[in-house]
């Protein structure tokens, strides 16, 4: 199985087609949050899997690089596995768990808990790149509102949900400012993840298949959460531990154990978690 | 003093329709100017014409900001024109459903332009609105219910106190009692007026209603086929009218 695949281009896609997904990183970086069209190919696996995340990582993937996939944060699910297989077999790259040695990270729905390095490339799966979609249907609107600055609407969004509920409802997805002045989707990583973007060191690229948009935060940009002076921005985290390595810092996931109701917290991150000694 | 908005030479045409036929305005700060005439006159062309919203085939329209610079409405960029309309101006529609955000609260419809403006403290945001609803005779304690539940009259209300709370210099207002019954058009028109009065807003307004007219506007303009046929104080136009279509106009209201 991990033998490399003859007949194919290296990392699957063409070189005219990397060269043209290239050109939209560079100007989504140069631009940074801002959404670049690019020219989408159908992919070997349906939307929603991943299918502008594994055209980025094609395209800026070489023969060194040393590739991670995560699926909400773990290493180990289906997602994960056969988007590191698939690379495998198309471009015969390395591939590992570790966090540390992948110099390119493909992630669904998660920021990795340890800290990103400088030249480290993480690569977001975003199935809907447009903060204001649910907001304001029309597209060409949307994009006028982004070329004039005008985000009131996505405030108003944060008013009704601490008006009717408390506090800002969105445990994930929550929207970002990148370098005071595009609003950004984080792609739906959970809202404890979003401070992680502020400052990275690493280059976040953010692929939308479906879409057919890139966008990209370089390191060291200026990213915040939107909030209110009276209603801070909070990280949501389960308030437990991990039951496998004791972490109380980590993002949890919540595992349904039996049907009486048993039920444990686990670090969403399997790197991080096994890099932990068991309690 | 200088007018804050001023028109010339306005010409719109729909196919062999002329909407606007050398057309010339002018609004001063503080002053409420009404535009009658019947259905398809041009009024409202005229209205959209002067916020921006239409480009005229030809003329000008003038607007002096606070500053005293002036900008040219038919050559404005976009990103222009809704600084202003997000600023200096405000647009009340004749239907509040065009103009409201019927799945956000009252209080979330009042704060959108104090958001839009760059206001960024929730506790204060609240409190302006509770304090427009109030202005605008609506209970505060309403301010999370969406407008579908409030009646049309209501509605309406919520449309002046969304469009007021950023104390505009000049408000576009396209028929605000259309639609509404009598006695709540009344009390509307008062409100308007009172509001008006205290701000010392400019107003121009576009209505067929000339009790409407009457009880608001200082100046009329009576419009017909795209031409000013009459301009005038209001009292002088109503109780004096000179054209033969303003003379029809006025004695067509029904007295009650």
């Amino acid at each position: 199985m991990n033998a490399a695949l003859t007949g194919y281009n290296f990392g699957y896609l063409d070189e005219a087609t990397k060269r043209m997904i290239r050109r939209a990183l560079l100007k989504a970086v140069c631009i940074p949050g801002h959404q670049v069209p690019f020219g989408a190919r159908e992919m070997p696996l349906p939307y929603g899997w991943g299918t502008g995340g594994i055209q980025v990582t094609a395209s800026v993937l070489g023969p060194d690089d040393v590739l991670k996939v995560i699926d909400q944060g773990a290493d180990d699910t289906t997602n994960a596995v056969s988007i590191r297989r698939f690379f495998n077999r198309v471009a015969g790259v390395a591939t590992t768990e570790s966090t540390a040695e992948a110099t390119i990270i493909q992630t669904r729905h998660r920021i990795p808990e340890t800290p990103l390095s400088e030249g480290q490339i993480l690569v977001y799966q975003v199935p809907m790149p447009e903060p204001l979609f649910r907001l304001e249907p029309r597209v060409a609107e949307s994009t006028r509102l982004h070329a004039m600055a005008e985000y009131g609407l996505m405030q108003v969004k944060l008013y009704e949900d601490i008006a009717r509920q408390g506090e800002v409802a969105t445990s994930y997805n929550h929207p970002v400012m990148v370098n005071h002045r595009y609003l950004m989707s984080p792609s739906p990583i959970p809202a404890f993840d979003n401070p992680k973007m502020h400052m990275n060191a690493g280059l976040q690229l953010f692929g939308a298949g479906r879409e057919k948009r890139i966008y990209a935060v370089p390191p060291y940009t200026d990213v915040r959460s939107l909030d209110f002076e009276d209603h801070p921005f909070k990280p949501v985290r389960a308030p437990h531990a991990c039951a496998i390595c004791g972490s109380e810092e980590s993002y949890l996931d919540e595992v349904i154990t039996d049907d009486q109701g048993g039920r444990m917290h686990v670090c969403s991150d399997t790197d991080y978690c096994a890099s932990r000694p068991p309690v | 003093m200088n007018a804050l908005l001023e028109a010339q030479g306005l010409h719109l045409r729909f196919g062999a329709v002329r909407a606007l036929d050398d057309v010339a305005l002018s609004i001063w700060p503080g002053e409420v100017v009404a535009i009658v005439g019947e259905s398809g006159s041009g009024k409202s062309s005229l209205l959209r014409v002067l916020a921006g919203m239409q480009r005229a085939d030809a003329g000008q329209v003038l607007y002096r900001d606070a500053a005293g610079a002036t900008h040219s409405i038919l050559d404005a960029s976009d990103a222009a024109l809704r600084r202003l309309m997000r600023s200096d101006w405000g647009f009340v529609h004749q239907n509040a459903r065009d103009a409201l955000r019927m799945e956000v609260s009252a209080g979330g419809n009042v704060g959108e332009r104090l958001m839009a403006a760059g206001n960024r403290h929730y506790g204060n945001i609240r409190e302006v609105a509770a304090h427009w609803l109030e202005r605008v005779e609506m209970d505060p304690a309403r301010i999370d219910e969406t407008p579908k539940n409030f009646s049309g009259g209501m509605q309406q209300r919520l449309q002046i106190a969304r469009t007021l709370v950023t104390s505009p210099r000049l408000v576009f207002m396209d028929e605000p009692t259309g639609g509404l019954d009598v006695s709540v058009q009344a009390k509307l028109l008062d409100l308007i007026r009172g509001l008006v009065a205290d701000l010392g807003l400019a107003v121009l307004l576009v209505t067929h209603d000339i009790a409407a007219a009457r009880l608001l506007a200082h100046r009329i303009m009576v419009m017909r086929h795209g031409q000013v046929v009459e301009e005038g104080l209001t009292d002088r136009v109503l109780d004096d009218p000179r054209h033969p279509y303003t003379q029809l106009l006025v004695s067509s209201v029904l007295a009650a």
